[in-house]
């Protein structure tokens, strides 16, 4: 019986996103507006969130290392596009986002708790000023023209990527790495002691995580004309996607797409309409979104679907894996 | 040839020896016991042979293959499973999935999720958690979290079981309970070796005991033999020769 039920809500809501995506897909064949620009923004702050989620979210190591990866991107695109198809080189940042996220997370994944947060932070400042330093010696320059690609295939070429990231993202989830990551995150000595290679599983799915973010990071590098280091690089681009997965909530995927996606407006519409008061107002709502909703506006939409019921017995998919975690080590 | 050997393990903490020169073996199908005051290196000698450690110097053999300097993971793999002294368990991860852990990633050969979840089930039942398999583990009393790590230990098909004071903490009751069930994983072939304070407990299981005090081996023997040795009298068994559950804390 619970399996029924189960299955069918499985159904519908598979049904349900394929229809958002057919809409967003079709959306510039008949609308030709500002909504493209912003839902490209939004599915970006999207694919880095999701990103971020499938490997902080169930291990706890908390990546600030999203701007590095999303810059490499930038700086990609700005070399190949052009001399190499679109595609081409979406896939080429991925590769080498995944292959410096591997270097990377060797090294820096024995690190635990706020060690390695700080390192993955440092990360992106140590990029950002290796490559100011090449760009200066090799082409004397401090930017980049990069060759742009229309609204619309930006927008397209999001979209996919951002589909691609949540198949990914769910297929991770309910693989055996999905309960590998999920034990390291709440005690990383008792997996390690009952079979799992953690520093593999680690390396491998934060590589993983970086693959999405180098693609994203060419995607959007293509709408500018012109990118230095501190716009490819940019801080912000760390911090976001973390804000937004607690916005958002964790437990499940949702979480982070919603969260995205009410921040990236909300960001851009206080921006454009009272950037006086712009981070004041930004900076209420998040300390309110931490203290008031600790799984998120998904937890605190499932608890007030849970209280409409009359607290049906059936629990939500996403509540086991939801919210705080034990510290992990000693 | 030993399951297990140990040659001269030594471990520094700093200045401190935690294990010193300690030669040891245990064979297959033998139940070891391991005791001495708290500090005596006990815990420190099962880190070391499951790679939580690594050993200052000095070797260990398992199945006459030098398996120092190997990861924790393939230690489990090659068959040495371990239990904690305070219980490490995945608190928001369902029980039976807590147990799958060790069945899909533990055994070293490629599992199938249906196949360890089989395995996963199969070592609920051995310790009757079956009821609460959908219950996750940090819900769980004391008693039944060192259940769960003794299920999740057997899912990795160990020929050689590290049980690290198994029985702190328990009632009577319990500890009779958790006797029976050494006696019973013996009869599945597996050997054990046990760390333990309960000494009515250790004295009733044990084949061969190890006696370690300040990191060093003070004597081995038959439990009969080791419950009259002069010197284990002084500086262990003389504090409380009945050993009940006021020196089992860890």
């Amino acid at each position: 019986m619970r399996t029924t039920t189960f299955t069918r809500t499985r159904i519908v809501s598979l049904v349900v996103l394929a229809a958002i995506f057919v809409v967003l897909a079709l959306l510039p064949t008949f609308y030709h507006g500002y909504w493209i620009t912003e839902i490209t923004d939004i599915l970006r702050y999207a694919v880095l969130t999701v990103g971020w989620v499938i490997f902080s979210g169930p291990t706890g190591y908390m990546s600030l290392a999203t701007a590095a990866f999303f810059g490499l991107g930038f700086y990609i695109a700005a070399v190949f596009n052009g001399p190499l198809p679109f595609v081409l080189v979406i896939i080429i940042s991925g590769a080498i986002a995944f292959i410096v996220a591997m270097l990377v997370g060797a090294l820096t994944l024995r690190l635990r708790g706020v060690y390695f947060a700080i390192f993955t932070f440092a990360l992106v400042l140590l990029v950002n000023s290796v490559v100011l330093e090449v760009e200066r010696l090799v082409t004397g320059t401090r930017g980049r023209f990069v060759e742009q690609e229309s609204t619309n295939v930006a927008y397209w070429a999001m979209l996919i990527v951002f589909a691609f990231t949540l198949v990914c993202a769910v297929a991770i989830r309910r693989s055996r790495y999905g309960l590998a990551l999920q034990s390291i995150g709440e005690y990383e000595e008792a997996a390690a002691h009952s079979g799992i290679n953690v520093v593999r599983t680690k390396v491998l799915i934060f590589a993983t995580s970086a693959f999405f973010m180098g693609m994203a990071g060419a995607i959007i590098a293509t709408r500018r004309s012109y990118i230095d280091p501190g716009i490819a690089f940019n801080m912000n681009t760390s911090f976001l996607p973390v804000l937004m997965a607690m916005f958002g909530g964790m437990g499940n995927l949702v979480g982070p797409v919603v969260g995205a996606a009410v921040f990236t407006y909300l960001g851009d519409y206080l921006l454009s309409h009272i950037p006086d008061l712009f981070m004041l107002i930004f900076g209420v709502v998040l300390i309110l979104a931490i203290l008031f909703m600790p799984n998120g506006i998904i937890g605190l939409a499932q608890q007030a679907w849970r209280k409409i019921r009359g607290g049906g017995g059936k629990q939500l998919e996403s509540e086991p894996e939801g919210g705080r975690r034990a510290p992990a080590g000693r | 040839m030993h399951l297990l050997e140990g040659e001269q393990v030594t471990k520094h903490f700093g200045g401190l020896a935690a294990v010193a020169d300690v030669d040891f073996y245990v064979d297959e199908g033998e139940i070891l016991g391991l005791i001495g005051p708290n500090g005596a290196g006990k815990t420190t000698l099962f880190n070391l042979i499951s790679a939580a450690l690594s050993p200052t110097h000095g070797k260990i053999s398992y199945k006459g293959r030098e398996i120092t300097g190997l990861a924790p993971h393939q230690i489990c793999r090659l068959g040495i499973a371990r239990t904690f002294q305070t219980v490490k368990i995945f608190p928001h991860v369902p029980v039976v999935r807590n147990v799958m852990v060790g069945s899909l990633f533990g055994t070293g050969r490629r599992t199938s999720e249906g196949e360890a979840l089989k395995k996963a089930e199969a070592a609920l039942d051995f310790v009757d958690l079956t009821p609460l398999r959908d219950v996750p583990a940090g819900d769980l009393t004391l008693a039944n979290q060192k259940r769960l790590e003794v299920a999740r230990a057997l899912a990795t098909d160990p020929h050689l079981l590290l049980l690290d004071e198994l029985m702190a903490g328990l009632t009577h009751t319990e500890i009779t309970e958790a006797m029976g069930d050494i006696g019973q994983i013996r009869g599945r072939g597996i050997t054990v070796i046990m760390i333990e304070h309960v000494m009515h407990a250790i004295m009733g299981t044990c084949d061969r005991i190890i006696v370690l005090d300040h990191g060093r081996k003070i004597a081995e023997g038959t439990p009969a033999e080791i419950a009259v040795n002069q010197q284990v009298i002084e500086c262990y068994l003389g504090q409380d020769t009945s050993g009940d559950e006021e020196d089992a804390g860890s």
